[in-house]
This record gives structure tokens, C-alpha cells and sequence, in this order.
């Protein structure tokens, strides 16, 4: 029991010394306020790495979410500032556009057997492209819809604001942890992962299930996207570049294996967390280049593709002994 | 209608049944019967059609031709899945089941029990503790599958397959990688099934298993139907028999003069094995002896073969060269030593079919000196024609892919591979599996020639005749234990079939 977890129990383990270090150099630390942001600045990237946790689980990868992220951006932009569309109705539309994106990308993997890779990089490009045919310029969103959103926050004790967008990051984690954990589709996933040809003898539904996990994946995408501008107020055809590599190493930091099978929802939770905080640490120490939060990301990924590594083969030697 | 009574317990009829690939017959006019509450040994050796036939019975394959017939209907699986659902379940050597998932998730995958589209996780576990409770197996169904033996993994898919409604279940060496104590829990588990009117295909390579457990077998060779019998009717010479398809003929391979070589042993292994791999053996060679390997599919022959050249590494015992005590703990050891191997399955281990042919001869040459000194161009052309014409490989010119040549010419190629690294012990398993018969003859003048020049030699082979001609000395495996040496005038196709039968 504390072996499957292991990964998971590391990777909070980090996350509290991390906490702690911080705490011991700067005690505001320990106020509601920094916790409440550290939520609210990670939000959009939460919410993506629960879509992108599903991907490697199943043994796959999404490298199409940051692109989707700007894309959701520009589209809001243009849609309510250019085209007057109400914006309630434009966070529908681009949610249904991201969800039909994400389904022909898993029916193109599972029906044509293409890498999961090449794909969703074609993907990638695809959806950054229709950004620049969009617009090429940065646009404001002034929409009154966005300030009264923004506006809706909790208060919490000490001063801390728990914002809306936190909240959304909070209950997509939520639902994910239900679906991967408590559905036949969630199981569907891990079989996959675990060994697709087994899975497929064993009467899982491969296809289907391939085509709703990037469906998921772009959805969740396209959520991010909305967050990420609630959180900027605008669009931007260049925004979130990266942002599919930092999702995929929160989620390999959470202790979900590269190679699928293996992983959890809470573990993808806790490595956005780690993310957030050293960026937060970076910004508090003032000195520091923010460059430091990637070498720093680096090295942990490092640090934990290796220990996976040690642990599949301790535990491979354990089961054959 | 002699019987009328017969036709209720017959489950699966197969009639007739015929499957080609492109330049083999793998079925050729296949009939086999199954009883309800019988276990059906399925035999034969390399090639005969028993994997083909199952892959036909479970939808991986489409028959070209023939009826199958399950409780009176006729069917035709689409793919694994549709063959489930039909009733034949099948339970692999490799078992094909998700072992990242938990025991009971592997049991219900599909069809969890559910509420309001959640998992019942507590429901579906307790079912799956009652069903593995049913085959005497008590364990903690919430842990991966992946954290437990090979055996429960086993019965867990057999629990699976009889799970989802099967009247069928095929066996395809369930056994293989299992102790005496879980073979034995195995059987018990099938006699179980068998009371329960379920009809099992067993198909297994060790005879005393077959003799334990099975109630009728079929013996297949070469795509076609050898007998079908009940095996209390059956002596073990006759079904090894029927399986080597034995016909006293080719007297005229015959070695004339079966020296037994003296001298020092140049390798020598002592009680050298390894844990659930094979028994541990003694084995010496001499130069300029051949001793050949003879034994049943799976019965340790190219196990030994893989532990003497190190592609597996031993756990008890020694070796020795000239009297020295030497580690051999992986290939490069064993070349260093040199060793040479020419495997077994020759198109996915031996040869490199989009290299020329002298890119594969100089191959093992070149490994042995290191990437960094490549051989000069004007020594590999010279190495390459001199071992062309030696071994009269039949090849417009060395440039030509090696994977445009027949089998035969193949086969003399990664000889040559082998001989131009100058090797003392040469190890060949299967040297003509797959050839033509001219090449037959011609490889194994090669041997003999080899031997003569001081070469020592370790052939495995199941062509009996072959190996009879060209050793100085057998030893039989069974059961993967080396169980008896032949030497001298025991050395004959007769007397290795004698004692692979054993008893």
C-alpha cells in the first residue's frame, strides 16, 4: 500500500520541506494571502495538468494545450470586443470548438495508429496558427462580464482572497479525482495505460476511450484558457508558449508516470503546487532572475524521472524474486 | 447415430479447418473435437499448426477454409474479444491481463458494478474475494495484479475467462514458467473446471503434465493432423513418435567412424543452472567434438545454449576453459572467451536482413574490436569472399542484402559471422530449421569439416537423424533437465527417441 503511493507520498514530502524553507526565510508564508494567490496565479495551469494527467496516464501526451490556451484567449477577445458576442455564450462556443479539437485529434491517434506526439504537435501548430489568422495583435477584454467575475471571490480569514478562478481550479481537481478514480471510464484509462493490446483482449473500449481523453484534454484546455484570461483580461497570440511542457512536468512531478499505468489526480495537484511555490520563493527573494523557476523545475523533474525509474526497477526485481 | 448419446457432450467440432500464409500450409485439413468436462492435450513441435489453430479458435486469424462448431453452431470469432463472448476464453504463457490494475479491476473490467456511473469499488472487490475464494485463492484483491506471482496472476485469468461465461477455455503453456507446487495447484483448479462440464485445450510441451492431467490428446505436425487418442491408450514412445514424425529412412547421413575424442575438455561446466530456467548440468566439449543437444520443444535445450553463452546468467555453478575457471555473465564475456552462437530464430536474432552480406559476416568481428578501429574496407572484401567461397554461400556478390538470400545461404552467412572471429567452442542452435533439403546435407558437411579442424561444437537440434549423424555424443533434455548421455553406439535416431520419451 505505501509502495503504490510512494511516488505520491515523495512528491508531497517535497512540497512540505519546500513550504517550510520558504516559511523559515519569509513568514509571511504563513498568511492566507500568499496561499489564496499561490492557488490563483496556478489556477489555469491546475486545471490543465488535470486533462494532461488523464493523457499520460493512458500512455499518451497532449502538446496542443498551451496552444489552445491562446487560442481560447484570442477567440474571447475578438468574439466579445470585435463580434459584440456574449461572453457567457463565447465560454460556451470555445469550449465546444476545444472539445471537437480534442476529439478529432484522438480519433486521428486511435483510428490511423499515429504517435500521440505527432499529432497533437500538428495540434500544436494548427491551433497556434488559427490564433494569428485571428489577430495578430494583444486585445483588452473590457467586457463588464469579466470585472463582475473577477470580482467574486472568498474571503478568508487573515485576508487571504480565495478567487473564482482558484475555486474552478479546486473543483476541476475535484472531478477529476471522481473520474479517474471512481468511473469505468477513469479505470478504462489506467488499462490503457497499463498495456493497450491487453486492454483492447480484455474488451475495453480503445477507441472511445482514446477519443474522450484528448477530448478532456482540450476541453480542460479551453477552461485554462478562459481562467488564464480572467486572469490577464486579454488575448494574446503568443500567450501560454511552454505552458504544455510545465503541464507535463507538473504532472510527471505528481508522480504520474511518463509511460502510463501508473499516477493520480491529487499527486498532479500537489506538483502544481511545487511549481507555484518556487516561483513564488523566486519573486520573494527579489534578487533571482525568474529563469531560476525553470532550471529549478528542471532539476526537480530530473530528480523524479530517476527516482520512477529506481522504483519500477526495485519493484520488478521485488515481483520476480 | 451408432452413439447417440455421444453428440450431447461434443462443445466444439472443428472440421476440416485450413489456414495457409504466404508459402506455408499452416492448417491443412484439421479436424479436432473437444468433450464437455474433458482436457485436450494439444501437441506437436515448431510449426506444426498449434498456435495457428488456436489463433484461428480465439479470432486472431480468419480460416481460409473448414467448419468450426460450437454446441452445434457454427461459428466464426472476428477477434478475441468476439470469442469470449462466444465462450472460448484463453489464458496465455504471458498472461495478457493489466497488471498496473488491481486484482478485482482486472476481474470486472468493463462490467464493474455501478451506481449512478460511479464504481461500486467495495461491491465489485468483495465479488471478486468470492470468486478467487472459489479456486482456493485468498488474497488481497485491492493490490495490483502486478505484485503477485505468475501462477495467481494465472489463475486470476482463468477465474476471468470462466468469469465472462466460458464453455472453452484454451491453455497455451500455462505452465511454463511455474514451480512443481503451482503446477500442481493448477491441475487441481482444472480437474475442478472439468467437473463443471467446461471442455479445455491444454497445450504444454512437458509430457508428464500431459500424462498427469490431460484425458485425450491431438497431435498436429506440420499442419496436419497426426491422430487424436485417449491417452491411457497412448505409451510415451508412441506419442514422441507421432510428435518427430520419425520415419527410419536417411540411414545414409550416417557418421562412419564415431571416434570418441580424447583429450582435455577445452570448456567444462559443473552443476552449471539456473533457478526456474533449467536443472543444473554437467557438460564438457573437446575440441573436435560435436555434441549434440536433443530434447522436445521447451524441454532446456536452448536454455542450456543461452546459459553456456551467457545471454542468461547462471545462479549455481562453475565454467571452465582449459582447466581455468572463467565468469561467463553476458554474450560479450562469452565472445571474449571466444565463444560463438548462431540462435535459433535466425531472421529476428541472427542476421540484419537490410545489411549486405558482408556487413552481417564482419559483424561480430568488428564487435569484438570495438567501434573505434574499424576493420580496413580491403580486409572486410577479403574476409567476406574467403568465407563466401569456403562455405560456398551462393550470393551474386557480397554487396547484396543479406535478407534477399534463401534460408540455407542465410544460415552459412551468420556461420560465417561466427567462424571469422576464429571461435574455439561454436554453439548452433537449430542450423537447419527452415532451409531446403539440399542445404540440409550440405550443413552438416560443414559441421563434420569444422569438427575436423579442431572446432568444438555444441549443435541443438530436433531433427533426429541429424544429430545422430554429426555428434560424437547426445545429451537428452527433458522437462528441462539434462537426463541422459548417449555416446557411441547408442548414438542413433532410435535410441535418442527412446530415451526423450524416458520410462
Amino acid at each position: 500500500m505505501i509502495r503504490r503511493h510512494l511516488p505520491v507520498l515523495i512528491t508531497l514530502a517535497v512540497f512540505v520541506v519546500g513550504y517550510l524553507i520558504c516559511l523559515a526565510q519569509f513568514p509571511s508564508f504563513a498568511s492566507t494571502r500568499v496561499i489564496a494567490n499561490l492557488l490563483t496565479d496556478n489556477a489555469f495551469l491546475g486545471i490543465v495538468a488535470v486533462g494532461m494527467t488523464f493523457v499520460i496516464l493512458s500512455g499518451g501526451i497532449d502538446l496542443s494545450v498551451g496552444s489552445v490556451i491562446a487560442f481560447t484567449g484570442v477567440f474571447l477577445a475578438v468574439g466579445i470586443e470585435k463580434y459584440d458576442i456574449n461572453p457567457y455564450l463565447a465560454f460556451v462556443l470555445i469550449l465546444g470548438i476545444a472539445a471537437l479539437f480534442g476529439a478529432g485529434m484522438g480519433f486521428l491517434i486511435h483510428a490511423f495508429q499515429i504517435p500521440a506526439f505527432i499529432v497533437t504537435l500538428a495540434g500544436m501548430f494548427l491551433a497556434r496558427g488559427m490564433c494569428f489568422v485571428l489577430t495578430t495583435d494583444s486585445i483588452p477584454i473590457n467586457a463588464p462580464a469579466y470585472s463582475q467575475i473577477t470580482d467574486i471571490a472568498f474571503m478568508l480569514p487573515g485576508g487571504g482572497r480565495l478567487t473564482f478562478i482558484a475555486l474552478v481550479m479546486l473543483l476541476t481537481f475535484a472531478a477529476g479525482i471522481v473520474l479517474a478514480h471512481f468511473t469505468r471510464f477513469g479505470a478504462n484509462v489506467y488499462a490503457l495505460g497499463g498495456n493497450r493490446t491487453s486492454a483492447e483482449l480484455m474488451g475495453v473500449p480503445v477507441g472511445r476511450t482514446t477519443v474522450r481523453i484528448y477530448m478532456l484534454s482540450s476541453f480542460l484546455a479551453a477552461l485554462a484558457g478562459i481562467v488564464f484570461s480572467f486572469y490577464t483580461s486579454a488575448g494574446y497570440s503568443l500567450a501560454a508558449t511552454g505552458v504544455e511542457l510545465d503541464t507535463i512536468a507538473a504532472v510527471v512531478i505528481g508522480g504520474t508516470l511518463l509511460t502510463g499505468g501508473y499516477g493520480t489526480i491529487i499527486g498532479t495537484l500537489v506538483g502544481v503546487l511545487i511549481q507555484g511555490l518556487i516561483q513564488t520563493y523566486i519573486t520573494f527573494e527579489g534578487t533571482l532572475s525568474s529563469w531560476w523557476t525553470k532550471i529549478a523545475i528542471g532539476a526537480l523533474l530530473f530528480a523524479f524521472i530517476v527516482l520512477q525509474r529506481g522504483l519500477s526497477a526495485a519493484s520488478g526485481r521485488s515481483s520476480r524474486a | 447415430m451408432l452413439q447417440p448419446g455421444r453428440d450431447d457432450l461434443q462443445l466444439l467440432q472443428i472440421r476440416e479447418l485450413t489456414k495457409g500464409f504466404p508459402g506455408v500450409q499452416a492448417l491443412d485439413h484439421v479436424d479436432f473435437t473437444l468433450q464437455k468436462g474433458e482436457i485436450h492435450g494439444l501437441l506437436g513441435e515448431n510449426g506444426a499448426g498449434k498456435s495457428t489453430l488456436i489463433k484461428v479458435l480465439t479470432g486472431v486469424f480468419r480460416r481460409d477454409g473448414g467448419t468450426i462448431q460450437l454446441d452445434g453452431q457454427d461459428i466464426a470469432p472476428q477477434n478475441p474479444a468476439d470469442a469470449l463472448s462466444l465462450g472460448i476464453g484463453t489464458v496465455y504463457q504471458e498472461v495478457n491481463l493489466l497488471s498496473n490494475l488491481s486484482v478485482a479491476e482486472n476481474l470486472f473490467i468493463g462490467r464493474q458494478p455501478h451506481l449512478f456511473g460511479l464504481v461500486r469499488t467495495r461491491e465489485m472487490r468483495r465479488r471478486a474475494s468470492d470468486l478467487l475464494a472459489g479456486y482456493g485463492l485468498h488474497i488481497e484483491v485491492a493490490n495490483p495484479l502486478g505484485s503477485f506471482s505468475v501462477a495467481v496472476q494465472q489463475i486470476v485469468a482463468i477465474a476471468r475467462a470462466v468469469d465472462l461465461s466460458a464453455k472453452v477455455l484454451i491453455l497455451d503453456e500455462p505452465t511454463a514458467s511455474l514451480d512443481a507446487q503451482e503446477v500442481a495447484t493448477l491441475f487441481g483448479i482444472l480437474n475442478g473446471l472439468k467437473q463443471r462440464g467446461i471442455g479445455i485445450v491444454f497445450v504444454t510441451h512437458f509430457l508428464d503434465q500431459v500424462y498427469a492431467v490431460c484425458d485425450r490428446v491431438t497431435i498436429l505436425r506440420n499442419g496436419r493432423l497426426v491422430g487424436s487418442r485417449p491417452i491411457v491408450d497412448l505409451p510415451r514412445i508412441e506419442l514422441v513418435s507421432m510428435m518427430l514424425g520419425r520415419e527410419l529412412a536417411a540411414e545414409a547421413l550416417h557418421r562412419e567412424h564415431r571416434r570418441a575424442v580424447a583429450g582435455e575438455p577445452l570448456v567444462a561446466f559443473r552443476d552449471y543452472g539456473k533457478r526456474r530456467f533449467l536443472e543444473p548440468f554437467n557438460l564438457e566439449v573437446r575440441p573436435g567434438e560435436a555434441v549434440g543437444l536433443a530434447g522436445l520443444l521447451g524441454s532446456g535445450r536452448t536454455e542450456t545454449a543461452k546459459l553456456v553463452f551467457g545471454i542468461e546468467r547462471a545462479d549455481s555453478g562453475r565454467a571452465f576453459i582449459d582447466g581455468k575457471q572463467v565468469r561467463i555473465a553476458s554474450p560479450r564475456d562469452a565472445a571474449r572467451l571466444r565463444f560463438g552462437f548462431t540462435p535459433e530464430d535466425r531472421k529476428t536474432e541472427g542476421i540484419v536482413a537490410e545489411l549486405s552480406v558482408r556487413e552481417n559476416i564482419i559483424l561480430a568481428l568488428q564487435a569484438r574490436r570495438g567501434w573505434l578501429s574499424p576493420l580496413p574496407r580491403r580486409v572486410q572484401d577479403e574476409i567476406a569472399d574467403r568465407f563466401i567461397k569456403l562455405l560456398d554461400i551462393r550470393t551474386p556478390d557480397a554487396e547484396k542484402p543479406i535478407g534477399l538470400l534463401s534460408g540455407g545461404n542465410q544460415q552459412k552467412a551468420l556461420l560465417a559471422r561466427w567462424l571469422a572471429t576464429e571461435p574455439r567452442f561454436l554453439i548452433l542452435d537449430e542450423p537447419t530449421r527452415g532451409i531446403d533439403v539440399g542445404a540440409h546435407a550440405e550443413i552438416i558437411r560443414l559441421i563434420e569439416r569444422l569438427c575436423e579442424d579442431g572446432l568444438a561444437l555444441l549443435v541443438i537440434s530436433s531433427e533426429l537423424e541429424e544429430i545422430a549423424a554429426y555428434s560424437d555424443r547426445v545429451i537428452v533434455l527433458r522437462d528441462r533437465r539434462h537426463v541422459r548421455e548417449l555416446i557411441g553406439s547408442d548414438v542413433s535416431a532410435d535410441g535418442i527417441m527412446t530415451t526423450i520419451a524416458g520410462h
